[in-house]
């Protein structure tokens, strides 16, 4: 496992051949029960990163810590130099280079698909409304939702929901996308029509971290695989040895039981 | 003579006198239809026409030509009524939509100080709470050397205006806590800030279900209004009280003097009332 060193001082300045997202020691209890229990790793930039394992490992915690929806207990994370566990931070700018999506998707109810995907380029970046348009509409279109610019989230599937999402989140051009088991609520149908928009994003070049159960897109797309189990890391590795070759007992079961 | 059938009442028979055959309404008119509008008016004439012929004649006027006689002036009375009631629920509202957005500020001590306020405003009754402004709050206050009188029905005003804000505040915090934290998160994930949140979030969610029970809010004023006779405020009730001593207090003028102010007041909160049910089940549908 790649350990994180732990610098007295944040690096001043951060440049793209470090590692975009630094994971190092994370510690994360809710009261006295200890959901993550020392994560460490590194993500570098352009990488895809999924995280599997079993409910209630703290996966989704984790995801959670890195753009500060969850504060951490201990460690430290950081997020292009930013230190997101220092009790300073901007959270607004963390927010701004990590877009996230949900498993519930979490659309504005009263917004439509384009309204939801505007919004935050508008009210939180200031930008020229006509211009937040046009390329929201582009993004919706390669989301593959043209035409569905003025429905409702009610009035969308699921998985066209979801995409509506990953549309709004990609609108505020994060450098990072965090993915928290976005398929999980899905119908099995709809599930590939997000997993393919995401494969898209990651061909792309864009940095994805994501909780997911699906292991095959995690065997295909995935450039590292970590498996988690009751708040540490018990392998991982990049999924053509994860796959073939599980160490832990664990792992091996796990995987028998979701393959 | 009739000779009864043997094959029984409901069978028809060519010949057979209609009266002879069961008995079935129509489905359209099987019986009176009480609409609002048919209970107003019976409400109305009840009011007016029963005690005017049971106790009119002699010189006097009839209860039902006082009650017309005195109707303008006990309608001004009523417009005052209505003229409290809404500007104590303006006032209301917008204080309260501020001490609620202050529950759900972050911080300390803001929020607790805005729900003790709240928690006060809305447990005691709102005659109490008239007295004490009535007697509390001067009758003219000095801005700037300007006397500014305050005529009673200006504290009045006021004092309803308490009990709005205390419950218009409850029902915007309980309107924002209904809509999930998941709408919170997304917008924490999207870099906007608790503020923008709540104004373009999660406020527009709210609002269509915050009015309802503002409407009921409003009911409940119009009707309190009267309350406002208690501290000599000229309103309604007070001029019903004046009408009726003019008239020499005549005992059979009470029921259709008082039960003209109640009409007033049904024909008008009754509607509020039916409008305020169809929202709530318009909004509970969606």
């Amino acid at each position: 496992m790649t350990r994180a060193t732990l610098a007295a001082t944040p690096p001043p300045s951060w440049t793209p051949d470090q590692p975009i997202v630094r994971l190092a020691d994370v510690h994360k209890s809710f009261g006295s029960f200890e959901v993550l229990k020392g994560i460490s790793f590194d993500v570098r930039k352009g990488e895809v990163v999924c995280i599997i394992g079993p409910s209630g490992s703290g996966k989704s915690t984790l995801i959670r810590c890195i753009n500060a929806l969850v504060p951490v207990s201990a460690g430290s994370i950081q997020v292009e130099g930013i230190d997101v566990t220092d009790p300073r931070l901007d959270k607004l700018a963390l927010r701004r280079k990590v877009g996230m999506v949900f498993q519930q998707y979490n659309l504005f109810p009263h917004k439509t698909a384009l309204q939801n995907v505007m919004m935050a380029p508008i009210h939180v970046l200031g930008q020229d409304r006509r211009e937040v348009e046009a390329r929201a509409r582009i993004l919706l279109a390669k989301v593959r939702l043209a035409g569905k610019e003025d429905a409702y989230p009610g009035e969308l599937s699921g998985g066209q929901q979801q995409r509506v999402a990953i549309a709004r989140s990609l609108a505020m051009r994060p450098d990072v996308m965090l993915f928290d088991e976005v398929t999980a609520a899905l119908d099995p149908e709809t599930v590939k029509e997000v997993l393919v928009t995401i494969r898209e994003l990651a061909e792309e070049g864009m940095t994805c971290m994501l909780v997911t159960h699906e292991m095959n897109f995690a065997r295909d797309v995935a450039d590292h695989i970590y498996f988690t189990d009751r708040g540490v890391i018990v392998e991982h590795g990049p999924p053509a040895t994860f796959f073939a070759s599980a160490q832990d007992e664990r792992t091996r079961r796990f995987l028998s039981q979701v393959l | 003579m009739s000779v009864p059938d043997p094959r029984g009442p409901g069978e028809a028979r060519p010949g057979a006198l209609p009266v002879l055959l069961p008995f079935a309404l129509p489905e359209d008119r099987a019986a009176v239809r009480l609409r609002p509008a048919h209970l107003w008016l019976l409400a109305g004439l009840a009011l007016v026409a029963v005690p005017a012929w049971a106790q009119g004649g002699g010189g006097a006027l009839s209860p039902l030509e006082v009650v017309i006689k005195w109707a303008p002036l006990l309608l001004t009375g009523f417009a005052f009524n209505v003229a409290i009631s809404l500007m104590a629920m303006a006032i209301g509202t917008v204080a309260g939509i501020g001490l609620g957005l202050a529950m759900l500020a972050e911080g300390w001590i803001l929020p607790r100080l805005a729900w003790c306020t709240t928690q006060v405003f809305r447990n005691v009754p709102w005659l109490v709470l008239l007295f004490f402004v009535m007697f509390l709050v001067p009758f003219q206050v000095t801005v700037f050397g300007i006397r500014v009188p305050l005529p009673d029905w200006v504290k009045a005003t006021f004092g309803f205006s308490l009990p709005v804000m205390a419950n218009v505040a409850e029902i915007v915090r309980g309107a924002v806590r209904s809509v999930p934290n998941t709408q919170w998160e997304a917008a924490e994930s999207l870099a906007f800030t608790r503020r923008q949140t709540l104004w373009r979030i999660i406020l527009p969610q709210c609002a269509k279900r915050m009015l309802p029970p503002w409407m009921n809010v409003y009911a409940l004023i119009a009707m309190a209004t009267v309350q406002a006779s208690i501290v000599g405020v000229t309103e309604m009730l007070t001029l019903t009280a004046q009408v009726h001593a003019a008239e020499g207090g005549r005992p059979e003028l009470f029921a259709p003097l008082y039960g003209f102010a109640l009409l007033c007041f049904f024909l008008y909160c009754y509607p509020i009332d039916r409008f305020t049910a169809a929202l709530e089940r318009r909004f509970e549908t969606r």
